[in-house]
């Protein structure tokens, strides 16, 4: 008899066992970011890799810093930021006055802070006998006006455009040093990656596409843009026109470890490891 | 003995209690997902109209103005199901009669469990096949500027849809009586009279069933379309245009849409659409596999 009644019981004690279980797990990923020894970094899948790489390194050095560093986009970084579910927001672009006002409502204070610089390479099919572009016909081709090799210092054929999507970093930063905010022809077929471009045109005889510096290879040739090589060099004097600044926007001026994880990526050693990942060190 | 009993009953209610939840958890996502997206999808209306957005034919989400226009996007997923349609049905049903009429015992032990494993490829593995092996294929093959268009993307939807289409079309011709058969062949008819005048008419609300959710399957597919149709939110002329469907749109671009901003509206607004399409093309293939599960007597 009292067993019975004692199993009785327990039945009772774990399903309320289970449901503080549930509770707490609901409840976790809201009381986690709080916690002074962790850092939660997210946002532009091109400052992602110097995140990840920089994170690693500074773990190593710091064990009892535990860093998560997660990609989905500038906005999806600016927005966690806004909600307070990160710490640091990677983005490719400066926030947008939308995006700050939300943030002021908020009670959230944005700061940019600069981690390095990135270049845009205009790239086509290393058989293409184009060499070198203006801005003015790169601006053509990516709006419709020039449609064909021919009219773009190549030997003819149909120039097959390639784009980022319209809602990324790397596609804001092109449309607005290149392309003015001209609409891109809407038949330029728009791919969500760095990577898929740069595969795409190493595939592609009649293909132009963009990409950040650090994904250039010998699959893909680099236009000279204005008669200016993109490199590392031009991008740091100004010379080149299609660089940008890379961000890591944080809540205020960075305090604690994330000040600590800062001063390590703007390093020299850190500012090396940006450029071994293809960027160009602020150095 | 009266706590034996109340501790069995105790027991049994638990049991029944954990598997009720269970089942009514998915009823609860359904209507979670259901609200969530028309929450969200429906303040785009707000700024534009359902018939710009519905027919408009400029996708520019980021611009300002913008332009919200999902007709080429609708289109993009049109065209590439259809081709994807063609693909599927050939094949999988093609080879569903194969493995159930005509394969000798052997075949069909190795045909059918192959087929299925088709269906645990995952839908990147595909995509990626797609884009750097079959898309630069068919571009060299054709002469076309680029291999990543509305062809390619059917063409690996269509295999990818196989399975399921093969799979349950296979399934409803097993389910035609053997006397069916019998009767035909007893009445003179050779092997392929039997097949396409009986058995295929006898299975065919079960082959219907079968391409539709084929069809779904196809529709909803994002990762390979994203990486195969080349993403240019134009209205096609030909299978040899790139395209951009609705579901990689929104792959693609929710990750950097400004959150309550229009094109995040929009983008849920694709969803909702995608959501109803899917939505019909299931409750369509539910009526018919009813219908035809009492036209044979079998109890559904």
């Amino acid at each position: 008899m009292k067993e019975l009644s004692k199993s009785r019981i327990n039945t009772g004690k774990i399903v309320a066992l289970l449901l503080l279980v549930m509770l707490i797990c609901f409840s976790m990923p809201v009381n986690s970011f709080s916690a002074d020894n962790s850092i939660t970094i997210t946002g532009s899948t091109t400052v992602l890799p110097i995140a990840q790489n920089t994170a690693e390194v500074f773990m190593d050095r710091n064990p009892d810093v535990n860093i998560s560093v997660q990609g989905g986009g500038s906005g999806v970084g600016i927005a966690s930021l806004i909600d307070g579910t990160c710490d640091i927001a990677d983005a490719s672009r400066p926030i947008k006055d939308k995006e700050l006002e939300k943030a002021v409502s908020r009670g959230i204070d944005p700061t940019a802070n600069v981690i390095a610089m990135d270049g845009i390479a205009v790239i086509v099919h290393p058989s293409n006998t184009a060499t070198a572009l203006t801005e003015k016909q790169l601006k053509d081709i990516y709006t419709g006006k020039i449609s064909d090799w021919s009219q773009a210092g190549g030997s003819g054929g149909k120039i097959v455009v390639i784009s980022r999507d319209s809602a990324s970093g790397t596609f804001e930063t092109f449309n607005k040093l290149a392309l003015d905010k001209v609409r891109v022809r809407p038949d330029a077929l728009m791919q969500a990656s760095n990577k898929a471009v740069a595969t795409i045109v190493a595939k592609t005889p009649g293909a132009i596409g963009y990409v950040g510096l650090g994904y250039l290879s010998s699959n893909v040739k680099a236009l000279f843009i204005d008669g200016v090589k993109p490199s590392n060099e031009t991008v740091l004097t100004g010379d080149y026109v299609l660089a940008r600044p890379l961000f890591m926007y944080t809540n205020g001026k960075p305090t604690g470890y994330v000040k600590a994880f800062f001063d390590f990526v703007l390093s020299e050693e850190g500012q090396k490891m940006v450029e071994n990942l293809g960027f160009v060190g602020l150095k | 003995m009266k706590f034996t009993i109340r501790a069995g009953v105790v027991k049994e209610n638990i049991y029944k209690w954990v598997f009720a939840v269970s089942a009514f958890a998915s009823l609860l996502f359904l209507v979670g997902i259901t609200i969530t997206l028309f929450i969200e999808g429906l303040p785009i209306f707000k700024e534009v109209g359902f018939f710009d957005l519905l027919f408009g034919k400029l996708w520019y989400p980021t611009y300002d103005p913008a332009d919200f226009g999902i007709f080429p996007l609708i289109m993009g997923t049109v065209w590439v199901t259809v081709g994807a349609l063609v693909v599927c049905v050939i094949l999988g049903v093609g080879s569903a009669l194969y493995i159930n009429e005509l394969a000798g015992k052997k075949q069909r032990a190795i045909l059918k469990p192959m087929i299925e494993i088709l269906a645990a490829i995952p839908s990147i593995v595909y995509g990626f096949f797609g884009m750097v092996i079959v898309a630069p294929f068919i571009q060299n093959l054709l002469g076309l500027p680029t291999g990543l268009c509305a062809f390619t993307g059917s063409l690996i939807l269509g295999i990818m849809a196989l399975p399921t289409v093969c799979s349950i079309a296979e399934d409803a011709l097993s389910f035609v009586p053997k006397s069916f058969r019998e009767a035909s062949l007893a009445l003179g008819a050779n092997r392929w009279q039997t097949m396409v005048r009986v058995v295929i008419p006898a299975a065919g609300s079960g082959i219907s069933t079968a391409i539709i959710l084929g069809m779904s399957r196809a529709v909803g597919e994002t990762m390979t379309v994203l990486m195969v149709t080349g993403g240019a939110a134009v209205i096609p002329h030909s299978f040899f245009d790139p395209v951009r469907p609705m579901t990689s749109t929104i792959a693609a671009e929710m990750g950097e849409a400004v959150m309550g901003g229009a094109h995040y509206h929009a983008l849920f607004a694709i969803g909702l659409i995608l959501f109803l399409i899917t939505f019909i093309f299931n409750v369509i293939a539910e009526t018919i596999s009813r219908k035809y599960r009492l036209k044979l007597g079998l109890s559904g």
